[in-house]
């Protein structure tokens, strides 16, 4: 067990689900992109989604905020709950269920606008705050929360586009947890982000745990390793395999996984 | 990489010579090869910079005749005249009240006070050619004198007045005084009373402030091009505020919120052909619609804005929808991830970063339809207007139609007025898109 020295969480099976998708299948137009994908995603841990490019990590994470929505050759089928309620619900609204389960994506993606107006935009248009002294409070904290409050403080009103790639990137997560979501889905975060800036991002993931539940899509295996409690490995649109991490970087029971994480395609 | 590695590598080290000479890069055949291309390089280049020269000098060209053409307009010829405003003319039975006043015969104290001048003008002919000195518009401006200070009856003042434009033409050297008698507009008793009045200094060429505040004349020396850019402008603010919001609220249903089917694949494709449809059909379109059929009119601004608003709304959703389609997806994805509704995504960012890019649009079009003389002249905007229009109901004309009236006349006067009326219209285009580019740069953000 040496690729996870934080502290053990308790089995997945032992903590309350927060996320369930059970027979999940989406399809672009013809092409059936994600293949009966059943999985359950616990309170407070970090998930990792790994496998080669391709394999419909991606497009399942977007299923969980239903920002497939945007697509419109996207269709999504099966059932995904979040805490026990179907998200594909005709009276779901999705800009609610977005709400509660924010996204980080690819490629920091800041407002062209001032570092407080990315924080403080999500909580203005859903009505966080009440005056503006909340309002800096709320900013103040998710700089805080993303670890880029001591870096940017004097400079709030500076545009967010001026920050380096590391730095908009955890704007882009300050962005999200101002809005005070119960999950936050990470599209690989560091995939644009050079080694330094990778770190601090892990860290801060490390850290956001102890408050949300998180799922991250990665490239990395080593990042999958380092950040996350449970893996699930995906091939071909299929979930091949899903396990406490440890169990599927030591001892993966399929050997498709095996063959992945042992870097013999991918 | 290994030393040996490195070594075996053919591009490398100089030492090598003889493994270098041995490459397919370095045979005669391949140093012809690239000596071809380069050739062909710079052949484009010349090719490119000749296309440019030419459209320059095309370009310097024609500013060359405009300018040179246009800018005497800018002053006309004066004549100073000792003005009797005499008490028999003008209050022929006593009455001094503005009625009387301009019911005078202005023509006769004109050509009196030139009779005075040069007696020997009293003949019949001499006094119709004396009177042709001076131009019609002086009778206007004696009684304007009047108008506002009737005390001035029964006194002499010291007058300069408008020449006719005749006289003008010679003294701006565009009429040839050179030529035989009787091919010229102005015979010899006149260039000879003409000649008397240049050597007393009572002949000047003065500022034309009446082309710049007057409105179109039948005589050149009168004309004036305020009444055409009013006529534009109000055109121009009537396309504006109909084409705009109904052109970006259009790009933004057919590029946000629209569903991708057949029928919005029509529209599109309908759209595009729009832009292409030559405009005195949106004219035709116009009198038959807004004249015709909704009784709306005849030659005010507001159909003739109503007609350009519907020839530039294609260009306006067209430019649009490229601009809001250049926003990236990223911007759209951050929104939606934090919540925002569709619409709440469109108008906090997506719009913002499209909003250079459509006004700039917007002014190209507006330019176009600053320019356009077709479809107006369908719904009757190429009328003779005397009028300055007070309001976007009253008859008028635009800069591009008062244009091409007055290039259809065929006195030697207006060929200059048309110079400089084109001028006018150049600056108004250039300031438009000065104001374009001013825009860009001002909401031009960068992510």
């Amino acid at each position: 067990m040496t690729t996870n020295p934080a502290t053990e969480p308790a089995p997945a099976s032992a903590r309350r689900a927060k996320l369930t998708a059970s027979g999940v299948d989406v399809f672009y137009g013809p092409k059936h992109a994600i293949k009966k994908v059943s999985i359950d995603i616990a309170e407070r841990e970090v998930v990792a989604f790994i496998g080669p490019s391709g394999c419909g990590k991606s497009t399942f994470l977007r299923c969980l905020n239903r920002m497939n929505d945007t697509i419109a050759a996207c269709r999504v089928t099966g059932d995904i709950r979040l805490d026990r309620d179907d998200i594909y619900a005709p009276d779901v609204d999705v800009v609610q269920l977005r709400a509660r389960v924010g996204m980080v994506f690819q490629k920091p993606n800041p407002f062209p606008k001032s570092i407080y107006d990315n924080v403080a935009y999500g909580p203005r248009i859903h009505g966080l705050a009440g005056s503006k002294s909340e309002l800096d409070g709320i900013v103040e904290h998710a700089l805080k929360g993303a670890a880029l409050w001591k870096e940017v403080a004097d400079r709030l009103d500076s545009p967010g586009t001026g920050l380096s790639g590391g730095q908009q990137q955890r704007l882009c997560i300050a962005r999200a947890i101002a809005v005070s979501p119960e999950v936050i889905l990470m599209d690989e975060p560091c995939s644009a982000l050079d080694p330094i800036a990778t770190a601090h991002v892990e860290e801060l993931i490390d850290e956001l745990r102890a408050r949300y539940t998180i799922v991250i899509v990665t490239h990395n295996m080593q990042q999958a390793a380092r950040v996350s409690q449970r893996t699930a490995f995906f091939h071909l649109g299929e979930l091949v395999e899903e396990n406490d991490t440890s169990v599927i970087f030591t001892n993966p029971r399929d050997e498709r996984t095996q063959g992945y994480i042992t870097g013999r395609y991918g | 990489m290994t030393d040996a590695s490195l070594a075996a590598s053919p591009h490398t080290s100089p030492a090598n010579a003889s493994a270098n000479a041995n490459s397919v890069h370095m045979t005669d055949a391949a140093r012809a090869r690239l000596r071809r291309r380069y050739a062909a390089d710079r052949r484009f280049r010349r090719v490119g910079l000749a296309a440019v020269l030419f459209g320059v000098s095309a370009l310097g060209f024609l500013l060359f005749t405009i300018l040179s053409n246009g800018f005497t307009a800018f002053r006309q010829t004066e004549l100073r005249l000792d003005i009797v405003f005499s008490r028999d003319i003008i209050a022929t039975d006593g009455k001094t009240d503005s009625r009387a006043i301009r019911a005078a015969d202005w023509a006769r104290l004109v050509r009196e006070s030139l009779q005075a001048k040069f007696p020997d003008a009293r003949d019949r002919r001499g006094s119709r050619l004396v009177e042709a000195l001076v131009s019609p518009g002086a009778q206007g401006q004696l009684m304007d004198m009047v108008l506002a200070d009737p005390s001035l009856i029964g006194q002499t003042r010291t007058v300069w007045v408008l020449a006719a434009s005749d006289i003008d033409m010679i003294v701006k050297g565009h009429a040839d005084r050179g030529v035989a008698e009787e091919a010229r507009r102005v015979n010899d008793r006149q260039l000879a009373w003409m000649d008397a009045l240049q050597k007393d200094g009572a002949l000047r060429l003065a500022f034309n402030t009446r082309f710049l505040t007057g409105a179109d004349s039948r005589y050149p020396e009168l004309v004036g091009i305020w009444g055409g850019i009013l006529g534009s402008l109000y055109t121009l603010a009537i396309t504006l505020a109909l084409a705009f919001p109904l052109g970006v609220m259009a790009a933004i249903y057919l590029e946000e919120f629209a569903p991708k089917n057949r029928f919005t694949d029509l529209i599109e494709v309908n759209i595009n052909n729009l832009a292409a449809v030559p405009s005195i059909v949106f004219g035709l379109l116009g009198l038959a619609v807004f004249l015709n059929a909704f009784g709306m009119p005849r030659s005010a601004p507001l159909v003739g804005g109503c007609v350009l608003a519907l020839m530039s709304l294609p260009i306006i959703i067209i430019a649009a929808r490229a601009a809001l389609r250049a926003v990236p997806p990223s911007i759209r994805e951050a929104a939606l991830g934090l919540g925002a509704s569709r619409l709440q995504m469109v108008l906090h960012h997506v719009l913002p970063l499209a909003m250079p890019g459509i006004l700039t649009g917007t002014i190209l079009s507006m330019a176009h339809a600053l320019g356009e003389t077709a479809p107006l002249l369908m719904i009757g905007m190429v009328a003779f207007i005397v009028d300055i229009p007070s309001g976007p109901l009253d008859a008028a004309t635009v800069l591009p139609v008062q244009i091409f009236m007055w290039a259809d006349s065929p006195e030697r006067g207006f060929v200059e007025k048309t110079s400089a009326a084109i001028l006018v219209l150049l600056i108004f285009l250039l300031g438009m898109n000065a104001v374009a580019i001013w825009l860009r740069k001002r909401f031009e953000r960068r992510w």
